[in-house]
């Protein structure tokens, strides 16, 4: 069973994203885990995010500023996978990042240091002709993104090649602006839901207990991204109390909404 | 079932299907946007099947942006090249006047095109990102025009160079949107665009100002700028009695440059040049010439070349030329340099400086900084073509906008 199937086994999961070299990464992952989060989504620093609110671009700039390179990134994922072999670990940035030394490159060093899944903002199904089957080739997950604009005649494309989650952006914005009525996502779960069996994760705009148990009762999986990337912001390099403290609060009300319901 | 077969050996069938000129091209946008981009074509193919559509835009280009502009033979540049050039040798120079047109740039040409579309989409609102401030004056124009609200995305520090075109388009009642991320220039107003886009998409159409983007962006943009190679040929035809031997234009993002280009890409006998913004030089790193710089790689919804380091971040581009700052180019460029059909050769701020002011006192045409990168490129080719020889020069804009930048440049006080 793949550490994606296993985790969404056990119930609602709590999906929580920082970006990589932004304070002291190493340090924050582990409060992540400490806290109780169920998947981790490391963020891959880009000059550009253009599918990023300020709290995002924001951290991938100090991340670039600290000098952050993909090198970096690959070897605290694989000190993460070290140090915690049953999370699932997702890398999730843009494309030009990914394959400037070519898919294949990328695809390979995802599965060598122990990357489950990879998030790609900016390649739809459309332009997936290489990127796709080299992950697969290397056993990884290419998670695609779902959302309010995605007709349920383009559903299909979206679905096919999509595995381990998909990541439903609740709203048609840039991340950590605003939050989707409930209403609409229960009914944009359940298309999807209608069309796959594949666990469904909500994000973009998540950012406290309140909303995430919310959707932990209608979805498989919560994302919560901005509001961990402004501790972040607000604490520097001494972010990890702070943060295992944050994700202890969102685990609680995600593992608990069913309970709740 | 009918077999698709393109037209061995032309220069004029790109994109596919899929938006790929060659390996580049492409549409790398979010999901969000994707539904929204495939509607876009589908309704760019039934305006271009559509009389109603070009009646429409050859009506506004007549009356409205004030087309044909001339094709001038520019008498003093030519003799003046041709006295620096070897004997028997130096062209015949032509300009091709796009900065006679409303607005005083090409840009113009783009914006009523891509505004009928919009209005055929039943969008709304309307937004663009600008550099220069020559697309976000036309767009703004064009806003006015059909009573479309209007926001135009701008580098905070190509406000501060281009105040006199901030100015014109909030009095044209445009709202300019000062960019502070990055390096405040046309790559960051881009990034700003697409985020403002992504949230609106429902009402809101984007009017991409170079032939760049995701497809059908470059196809389209190109196609609106065609008139100007399309009017070159016409006009050279009755000038001269022929086609011309060479073509000559200025590449930002390359919308003036493709327009001029596209309609002779299969005349084996002109031949075409492309100039990029070298800034303070190849070798000083500071410059915007993607081609000669550069790589492939994907940014703003196209695979193309860019301006990047070894991991795929993107470096900032430098050039005094507003309109030239970026560090990417259209893809269909990428496609058209490595398969040879265009060469490409990089011309320094300095360079553009100097053509700049030859064009002033020679023709009393004050150029755009853009434009005056490609007459900068004059000497150069001049020196090895043949008296006989016809060469066009594609002034893109006019370069009232410049004069403050030039004049810091060259230490005069305004």
């Amino acid at each position: 069973m793949s550490r994606f199937a296993a985790t969404f086994a056990k119930g609602p999961a709590l999906v929580c994203f920082i970006t990589a070299g932004d304070g002291d990464t190493d340090a924050n992952l582990d409060a992540l885990v400490a806290g109780g989060a169920d998947v981790i989504e490391l963020g891959m620093p880009f000059t550009d995010p253009m599918a990023d609110g300020p709290a995002i671009q924001q951290a991938n700039i100090r991340s670039l500023e600290a000098g952050t390179r993909t090198a970096d990134i690959f070897r605290m994922a694989a000190d993460f996978r070290a140090r915690h072999p049953q999370i699932p670990l997702v890398l999730m940035g843009y494309s030009n990042p990914m394959t400037i030394r070519g898919p294949e490159w990328f695809a390979a060093e995802c599965g060598k240091a122990g990357v489950d899944g990879i998030i790609c903002v900016d390649i739809p199904p459309e332009e997936d002709a290489d990127l796709g089957p080299a992950l697969r080739e290397h056993g990884v997950s290419l998670i695609r993104l779902a959302t309010p604009t995605t007709d349920t005649a383009r559903l299909p494309a979206v679905l096919d090649g999509s595995s381990g989650f998909l990541y439903y952006v609740s709203v048609a914005g840039i991340t950590g602006m605003q939050q989707a009525a409930l209403s609409s996502i229960e009914d944009a779960v359940a298309r999807i839901k209608a069309a796959s069996d594949i666990p469904v994760a909500v994000g973009f705009g998540v950012r406290t207990p309140e909303q995430a148990e919310k959707i932990a009762r209608v979805a498989d999986g919560v994302v919560v991204g901005s509001a961990f990337v402004e501790l972040v912001r607000d604490h520097g390099r001494n972010a990890a109390e702070a943060i295992r403290e944050f994700t202890a609060s969102l685990a609680q009300a995600v593992h608990t909404a069913r309970e709740v319901a | 079932m009918t077999v698709h077969t393109p037209q061995a050996n032309s220069f004029r069938n790109q994109p596919d299907d899929q938006g790929h000129f060659g390996r580049f091209g492409g549409r790398y946008v979010a999901e969000t946007l994707m539904p929204l981009i495939l509607d876009l074509e589908k309704e760019y193919r039934a305006a271009q099947a559509d009389p109603a559509f070009h009646a429409e835009m050859d009506d506004l280009l007549k009356h409205f942006v004030g087309r044909p502009s001339p094709l001038y033979y520019a008498p003093r540049m030519t003799e003046h090249f041709r006295a620096l050039a070897p004997d028997g040798k130096g062209p015949k120079i032509y300009f091709k006047r796009e900065e006679l047109n409303h607005t005083g740039a090409h840009k113009i040409n783009n914006c009523v095109g891509q505004i009928l579309l919009a209005i055929r989409m039943g969008k709304t609102k309307i937004i663009a990102e600008t550099g220069a401030g020559q697309h976000g004056v036309a767009t703004a124009t064009v806003a006015a025009r059909f009573g479309l609200p209007c926001t135009i995305f701008m580098g905070a520090k190509d406000v501060e160079r281009q105040k006199p075109n901030v100015f014109r388009m909030k009095l044209l009642g445009a709202e300019v949107c000062p960019v502070t991320s990055g390096a405040e220039t046309l790559k960051d107003a881009m990034n700003d665009a697409l985020r403002h886009w992504v949230a609106n998409v429902n009402d809101t159409f984007y009017i991409i100002g170079t032939a760049a983007g995701p497809h059908p962006y470059p196809e389209l943009v190109r196609d609106f700028q065609s008139v100007i190679g399309k009017e070159t040929r016409d006009q050279m035809l009755e000038a001269e009695g022929r086609l011309p031997d060479m073509l000559l234009a200025a590449v930002g993002g390359g919308s003036n440059a493709i327009g001029m280009f596209h309609p002779f890409l299969d005349d084996p006998d002109v031949e075409m040049v492309g100039v990029e913004a070298a800034g303070y030089g190849i070798e000083s790193g500071k410059h915007a010439a993607s081609l000669t710089g550069g790589k492939p790689g994907i940014l703003h919804g196209n695979r193309t070349y860019l301006l990047q380091d070894e991991d795929g971040q993107i470096t900032e581009a430098h050039s005094i030329s507003a309109g030239l700052d970026y560090p990417g180019l259209g893809p269909e460029h990428s496609w058209l340099h490595e398969s040879g059909r265009v060469k490409y050769v990089p011309i320094t701020d300095a360079q553009a400086l100097e053509a700049f002011q030859l064009c002033c006192r020679l023709e009393g045409i004050i150029p755009a900084l853009e434009s005056a990168h490609a007459l900068a490129a004059l000497g150069d080719l001049t020196a090895r073509m043949d008296e006989d020889k016809l060469l066009v020069v594609n002034v893109s804009g006019r370069g009232d906008k410049d004069i403050f930048t030039v004049a810091e440049h060259l230490g005069a006080e305004m």
